[in-house]
């Protein structure tokens, strides 16, 4: 049993368990200690010095996120000395931080921000010296302005720990420290694999996304032009929360009323291209179980993991699935078949897809994904953007009558919601595959050994008598663990998803900011959203890719059959081995 | 030169070999940069890249080690190295002042160099001349007891040298 000890707050006595800090005693009593570098996914950094409280009998004030309890303990959180305290420690990161709230991303959004007025600073009384950096506009997908951070860690933490990249490192010291890639070189050259998680859990905006609201809005008011957009299966499960809802509520219909009135023509469903990537999917694991290919098949959808994989595993390269991401087989068949049916030169169609993730920014600019020459994704707008954009134009969105998805492209399966959660690709791809390859219906389809957040799990089902392993990660370290286990020993499962986001595309980087109470990246919170998923692909009739309709309409017109040389032209690629080499972190912590 | 390039490369390597294995083979990386800065007279990114795989550490993580510490130097050295002593008893004897007025006359900070690429400044622990404290050593050559006005006659006299070649 857990030994407890009686600890006082603020005077008042408490039975506590022995083995926390003082900051998760305090959490479990109700008093929310201020905070800045701390977050509970992460190591503790101990920087900021913002969550200082006094305890009796110590000569100084104690940083609460790092100091363990001991019986007896009498702590202060909010004198009025401590209260002064915090406060100058607050002031002095306003000394150097630009006076730009009204002018910047995260006004409204901002822990910076927020701190301070909790912390009840109403004017600036110094003017210290402020940075002045070039912001890093390089990357596709992350931009970084070193003036706006405050040097708490957590990107460096985030990026090293749960991601296992490194792309960031603190360089310099003292007041000319500053965040950056190796050798300060341009972050679009560096390991960054684009995932946007330094985005997620940054307090101010020092690192926000590439924006292409502007570019969006361009478009959307060009009459010239036919708007296409494409939905993916997490954005609706976490846009509410952009607008004050709690995590968890599917705000389905409602994004494709706003997305019509914002202006697009057709507003597609990337649940359905991921029900394409099924079948393409299923049928390439069963060639290569049938046909002695390589295995074990990795999964191919998450564009982080993608470059990820190219830097940092080139070795398996063969291992991964030659199958598009469905944002990008959608956008092929957008840009090939659906051109034709409403007969409009692919030239003049707009396909932009609404993502959870920064990194689809990179990967719909990469050249092997060209469809007749043609980019298929013009434009990727995250989540967050999406949300400004509703706002900006004035969209009610919250009482906004839902409506459906245009056809031929918005019908799904339960197979192609669950997509947008850690284990759902796995799943969804083992009820087609099981019933390619044995012709029976596989009646418990609720694969529950690989759902969950754990960051790898593990799972097999039996087809026609043979054993098929298959495992799980979730986020890029867990990534890196699992596949050292795959390094040593290649028999051991047949058959991996991988998704680059802690979570998976729910805890993507292009993700609404936490809510004012909230923590970046919160366990319940991401519980709420896979439910949102859960619960959406249990209502729907089909749950089975194979069984869509409108899936198997495509495959009769235009596609012929799953691994057909059309399919293989448009809905397949290959990838090469990307410099720079990446180097595991030692510091991974598993999830 | 080529041969020359080659064995500096296998000094490192070796170096590098005789310590990655031991325990918390991570710490040493300090002594393999100041090793690799021995050999090549700065830290160029290529040879960071080569600890960076030697060694398996993320570069980005070399990168805040090697800019953190001010006797790294990031850039190609001049061709005069100009190194002040800042250990204790140079320290207390005036260092302070030397580089002072080193960076008054050069018009760089440690780490850098000079627009004509002929002088480079870094910082040195102590170099085993206390006893003439304090000290500036150019290339290999010490100068002892200096002053900041004697540190600046001995500058001049470099670039007369270089003048006459
Ligand atoms: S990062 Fe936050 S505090 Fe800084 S300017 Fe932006 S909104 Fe204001
Ligand atoms: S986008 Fe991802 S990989 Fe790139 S720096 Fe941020 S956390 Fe690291
Ligand atoms: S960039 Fe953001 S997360 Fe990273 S250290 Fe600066 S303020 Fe913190
Ligand atoms: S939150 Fe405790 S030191 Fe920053
Ligand atoms: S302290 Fe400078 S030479 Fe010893």
């Amino acid at each position: 049993m857990d030994e407890k000890v009686t600890i006082t707050i603020n005077g008042k006595p408490y039975r506590v368990d022995l083995d926390q800090t003082i900051m998760e005693a305090a959490d479990s009593c109700g008093y929310h200690i201020p905070r800045l570098c701390y977050h509970p996914k992460l190591s503790i950094e101990g920087a900021c010095r913002v969550c200082i409280v006094e305890v009796e009998g110590m000569k100084n004030y104690i940083a609460s996120c790092a100091y363990p309890l001991f019986d007896g303990m009498k702590i202060h959180t909010n004198t009025k000395e401590i209260r002064q305290a915090r406060r100058d420690i607050v002031e002095l990161l306003l000394d150097n931080h630009p006076e730009d709230c009204h002018v910047c991303e995260r006004d409204g959004n901002c822990e910076l921000q927020r701190l301070a007025y909790a912390m009840g600073i109403r004017h600036r009384h110094f003017a210290g010296e402020r940075k002045h950096y070039h912001k890093d506009l390089s990357s596709t997908s992350v931009i970084r302005d070193p003036d706006k951070c405050i040097l708490c860690g957590r990107c460096v933490r985030m990026c090293t720990e749960i991601q296992g990249v490194n792309a960031l490192g603190q360089a310099n010291r003292g007041f000319n420290t500053v965040v950056m890639p190796a050798y300060d070189m341009p972050f679009a050259e560096s390991v960054c694999t684009t995932c946007g998680q330094c985005i997620n859990v940054c307090p101010t905006a020092s690192f926000v996304e590439k924006n292409h609201t502007q570019e969006l809005f361009a478009k959307l008011n060009d009459d010239s032009l036919v708007k296409v957009a494409q939905i993916a299966p997490s954005v609706r499960a976490a846009i509410g929360e952009g607008f004050g809802l709690p995590p968890g509520k599917n705000m389905e219909g409602q994004t494709v009323a706003a997305l019509r009135k914002l202006g697009f023509n057709y507003v597609f469903d990337t649940q359905f291209s991921a029900d394409l990537t099924i079948l393409e999917e299923a049928s390439e694991f069963l060639e290569r179980v049938q046909e002695k290919g390589k295995l074990p098949m990795i999964t191919s959808c998450s564009s982080a993991w993608m470059k990820y994989m190219e830097q940092f595993y080139p070795d398996l390269i063969e291992n991964i699935s030659t199958c598009k991401s469905p944002m990008s087989m959608g956008s092929a068949i957008i840009k090939t078949h659906f051109a034709e049916q409403i007969k409009v030169d692919p030239k003049n169609i707009v396909s932009v897809a609404i993502m959870c993730c920064t990194a689809k920014k990179y990967e719909a600019r990469r050249p092997e994904l060209m469809v007749n020459g043609m980019q298929a994704t013009d434009i990727v707008a995250v989540t967050r953007e999406i949300v400004w954009m509703i706002k900006s134009a004035g969209i009610d969105f919250l009482n906004i009558k839902p409506e459906e998805f245009d056809s031929p492209m918005g019908m799904s399966s339960g197979a192609g919601t669950i997509f947008g959660v850690t284990g759902g690709v796995m799943e969804a791809a083992l009820r087609t595959a099981y019933e390619l390859y044995t012709g029976e219906t596989l009646v418990d389809i609720e694969l529950s050994s690989i759902r969950g957040f754990d960051g790898i799990k593990v799972g097999s089902i039996t087809m026609d008598g043979k054993e098929i392993r298959v495992a799980v990660a979730n986020g890029l370290g867990n990534a890196h663990n699992l596949l050292e286990i795959v390094r040593k020993d290649p028999e051991r499962y047949h058959f991996i998803e991988i998704m680059g986001c802690p979570g998976g595309c729910i805890g993507g980087g292009g993700q609404p900011y936490a809510a004012a109470n909230s923590i970046p990246l919160d366990t319940g919170c991401l519980k709420a959203r896979a439910e949102a998923l859960y619960s959406n692909d249990r209502k729907k009739t089909i749950r089975r890719s194979h069984d869509n309709p409108e899936i198997q309409r495509l495959y009769k017109e235009f596609l012929g059959r799953p691994l057909s040389k059309k399919s293989h032209e448009l809905l397949h690629t290959h990838y090469k081995p990307h410099e720079p080499r990446g180097i595991a972190s030692r510091k991974i912590r598993a999830i | 030169m080529e041969v020359v390039e080659k064995d500096k490369k296998q000094e490192l390597k070796e170096f590098i070999d005789s310590v990655k294995n031991k325990e918390h083979g991570d710490s040493y990386l300090i002594a393999v940069l100041h090793k690799a800065q021995g050999l090549y007279g700065y830290l160029s990114r290529e040879v960071m890249d080569t600890i960076a795989q030697e060694m398996q550490i993320p570069t980005a993580h070399i990168w805040g080690v090697a800019t953190f510490y001010h006797y790294f130097n990031l850039t190609p050295p001049g061709k005069h190295v100009v190194s002040v002593c800042l250990g204790t008893a140079c320290y207390v004897k005036g260092a302070p002042q030397i580089l002072e007025a080193i960076r008054n006359e050069l018009k760089i900070d440690f780490g850098q160099i000079t627009e004509d690429k002929m002088f480079s400044l870094q910082i040195a622990r102590c170099l085993g001349a206390c006893g003439v404290a304090p000290v500036v050593m150019i290339d290999d050559k010490i100068h002892g007891e200096m002053t900041p006005q004697k540190v600046v006659d001995v500058i001049n006299q470099y670039r007369k040298a270089e003048k006459k070649q």
